[in-house]
């Protein structure tokens, strides 16, 4: 006798054998952004970075509101005048954030001026307040400020350059253009190394070979002297703003070999994969088949890749600005401001013409741990 | 081996024919050609232009052809060793560049054994005390390296050198040395001029180099020999340096090609700050004075400087490393 078969009547439930704790389940159904996003936080270097770079972006949206004078604004009687520290207490009393006024003098040995801090004038900042006038934006007239220099006084927390002007509303307006650029040059390299490396990819044969070819050859070649001679091509009579996109396009012309490389060497295994070919045979076009079923598959490693090239961006900007061969004023980017830094006697004399270096050093160095941290998040399944 | 060597040269023909492909785009990219615009530029200032000289110019970098003749006569004319005619310096080429693309190559050379001298110890550490105060510390300042612009580190280096031990500033030799014959005291000028650039320059290829070095030493520690050598109880000292080191030694060689093109590019620039008598200030001048000639040449110069030390590494690197000339012959 052999024992009856038996079968539950009762409805199969797959999930009572194997439940999942409500943390598993989150973590299963979660897409591959939010994984990307829980492993970039536990990055904690990387997330600090982040959102210093966050605020850096942020604060170009409001330049004219953070910076306390305007970009051009020329305080003539204050050339080359060093920064002014902000104070909290005069004489053992609190005051709350003040500055010490400023007396003139000319040293005539060496034609310096000088302006000695004058201990009686004490001269309360102004916070939220009317201040120089601006276009928000070029679109409308506005005053408002989150600081203002003290009435009748001068606020120049980073000193002013040989005309005058505020190096700390210079620096904000600055960054506008600054890290721009980085992110324009970005986006053109993105598209160039995208449909680049991925005809290379896709095809392979002579296409993938000549432009390896290719590739190799820019790589072999020295950036900056490259960058050097094609914006030293552009016409003099373009307009800032036309040199600004030119500049832009000729940091982007050097840039997409590494993001091609890595389309490139993706595709040619992706494509071998089964549902490439059953796209195929259902008659999509390659433009379909890389763009819809094979680049969001690496898409994250893309823009990780991609953040960890602007860097060099911003810096080839402000080399070529420093050379004279980049922006040109009235266009302020901190190449443009550094620039005038070029001489010796500007470390000795006025070493504050030299603070745009700083922010240029942040951008970079969080834009490298940031942009590290990503990497590391891209491959969320590892 | 020879082979291997002359199928290396052999390849680097293409890629040279290419980079002179873009060089002379790059060349004729301003509207008109050079001898307009010098022309012009002649007029403007009130000078008489030679026609005589303007004629043959023309007729000997055959300005007058179409496009595909003009490149052919340039290519051909360099291999020959006419690069071309400079009309700033109204010399040829050739006798503008002279020394200094040899400076230019002293500066490479000692930046890169400087960037090797700072990166071989740092990276070995880094990967020996993964994820340590030290290698957090180290890998830090490196990326401070990377990211301050050069040619603002010069220079600030330049004023301290200048204040603290009298470094004359800018060039390359103190000015009594410029025009006497070499000499001990003026080699000895050359030395104390040479390590600001060097460091400046070298600085921003660190960074890079440490973590490749790293990340290539991490791989290897990670493998089952060093494993096994642990496990038979070799000291960690010379463990490391008996096995892993000596791989990641190759990789030392090898990067050279991803270093070359950085310290170039930065010796450009930092020679533009320091007022150095290497091929970055005239690159600079010709470029903004829009010699083409002469800028053309230097790119290819650069350019060729570039490759070649690429070859020269590869072929340290197949005579150091078996696997590469076998792996690279079964092809």
């Amino acid at each position: 006798m052999s024992t009856p078969h038996f079968v539950s009547r009762e409805p199969f439930d797959p999930h009572s054998i194997e439940a999942l704790t409500p943390a598993q389940e989150r973590y299963y159904r979660a897409s591959q952004w939010q994984l990307m996003w829980w492993k970039l936080r536990r990055h904690r270097l990387a997330v600090i970075c982040g959102v210093i770079l966050a605020l850096n972006y942020a604060s170009i949206m409001f330049s004219e509101v953070i910076a306390p004078y305007n970009l051009h604004t020329r305080n003539t009687e204050f050339i080359y005048s060093p920064p002014q520290s902000i104070h909290l207490f005069h004489e053992g009393e609190f005051i709350g954030p003040f500055v010490y006024g400023r007396d003139y003098e000319l040293d005539m040995d060496i034609l310096k001026r000088n302006y000695p801090e004058n201990r009686n004038l004490v001269q309360p900042l102004r916070f939220f307040c009317q201040g120089d006038s601006y276009r928000f934006w070029g679109l409308f007239e506005a005053r408002f400020h989150l600081v203002c220099p003290p009435e009748n006084g001068t606020f120049f927390l980073l000193g002013t350059d040989r005309l005058g002007r505020d190096m700390f509303s210079r620096i904000t307006y600055g960054a506008r253009i600054s890290l721009t650029i980085g992110l324009v040059g970005i986006i053109i390299s993105f598209a160039f190394g995208i449909v680049i490396g991925g005809l290379a990819g896709y095809y392979g044969g002579w296409v993938d070979a000549s432009v390896q070819r290719l590739i190799e050859v820019i790589r072999s070649f020295p950036e900056l002297p490259l960058w050097m001679a094609l914006s030293a091509v552009l016409p003099v009579n373009w307009s800032p703003i036309l040199i600004f996109f030119g500049i832009t396009v000729i940091l982007a012309l050097l840039d997409w070999t590494g993001l091609a490389r890595a389309v490139r060497s993706k595709l040619l295994s992706l494509r071998e994969e089964d549902y490439c070919s059953a796209a195929e045979l259902m008659g999509a076009k390659p433009g379909r088949i890389i763009g819809r079923h094979l680049l969001p598959g690496f898409m994250s490693h893309l823009i990780a890749s991609a953040t960890l090239s602007v860097p060099a961006m911003i810096l080839g900007e402000t080399a070529l600005s420093f050379l004279g061969l980049g922006l040109r004023p009235p266009v302020t980017s901190w190449g443009v401001l550094l620039n005038e830094a070029q001489n010796i006697n500007v470390v000795a004399l006025y070493p504050w013409l030299l603070y745009p270096v700083v922010p240029v050093v942040l951008v970079i160095l969080t834009f490298n741990f940031f942009g590290d941290g990503l990497r590391d998040a891209a491959d969320p399944y590892k | 081996m020879l082979t291997y060597i002359l199928r290396r040269i052999l390849t680097m023909i293409p890629t040279l024919l290419v980079i002179s492909v873009l060089v002379f785009v790059i060349i004729q990219l301003p509207p008109g050609d050079y001898l307009e615009s010098h022309i012009a530029e002649l007029q403007s200032q009130g000078e008489s232009v030679d026609e005589q000289k303007i004629a043959f110019l023309r007729e000997q970098y055959g300005l007058d052809k179409p496009m595909p003749q003009q490149y052919l006569k340039w290519l051909f004319g360099m291999l020959q060793g006419d690069f071309g005619y400079s009309f700033e310096y109204e010399l040829p080429v050739t006798e503008v560049v002279g020394d200094r693309l040899f400076l230019t190559v002293l500066i490479s050379i000692a930046t890169i054994l400087f960037t090797w001298m700072i990166a071989f110890p740092i990276g070995i550490y880094s990967a020996t005390h993964q994820y340590s105060w030290g290698d957090y510390g180290l890998s830090t300042l490196g990326f401070l390296g990377l990211a301050t612009p050069n040619f603002l580190l010069a220079l600030v280096m330049l004023y301290f050198a200048n204040v603290y031990f009298g470094t004359s500033i800018g060039g390359l030799m103190d000015p009594e040395y410029i025009d006497a014959p070499w000499s001990v005291d003026k080699l000895i000028s050359i030395l104390e001029h040479l390590w600001i650039p060097v460091v400046v320059i070298g600085t921003s290829g660190t960074a890079g180099m440490i973590r490749r070095l790293r990340a290539n030493l991490l791989d290897e520690l990670q493998k089952q020999y060093v494993i096994t050598g642990r496990a038979k109880g070799l000291p960690p000292g010379k463990l490391l340096a008996k096995y892993p080191l000596r791989v990641a030694l190759n990789f030392f060689v090898a990067d050279i090609g991803n270093l070359l093109p950085t310290v170039i590019s930065g010796a450009e620039i930092v020679a533009v700050v320091m007022s150095l008598p290497t091929t970055g200030p005239i690159l600079l001048s010709a470029l903004q004075s829009q010699d083409m000639y002469l800028a053309g040449s230097f790119l290819m110069f650069l350019a060729l400087l570039t490759v070649f030390g690429v070859l020269v590494s590869d072929i340290a690197l197949a005579m150091l490393d078996p696997r590469i000339r076998l792996g690279g012959g079964s092809k």
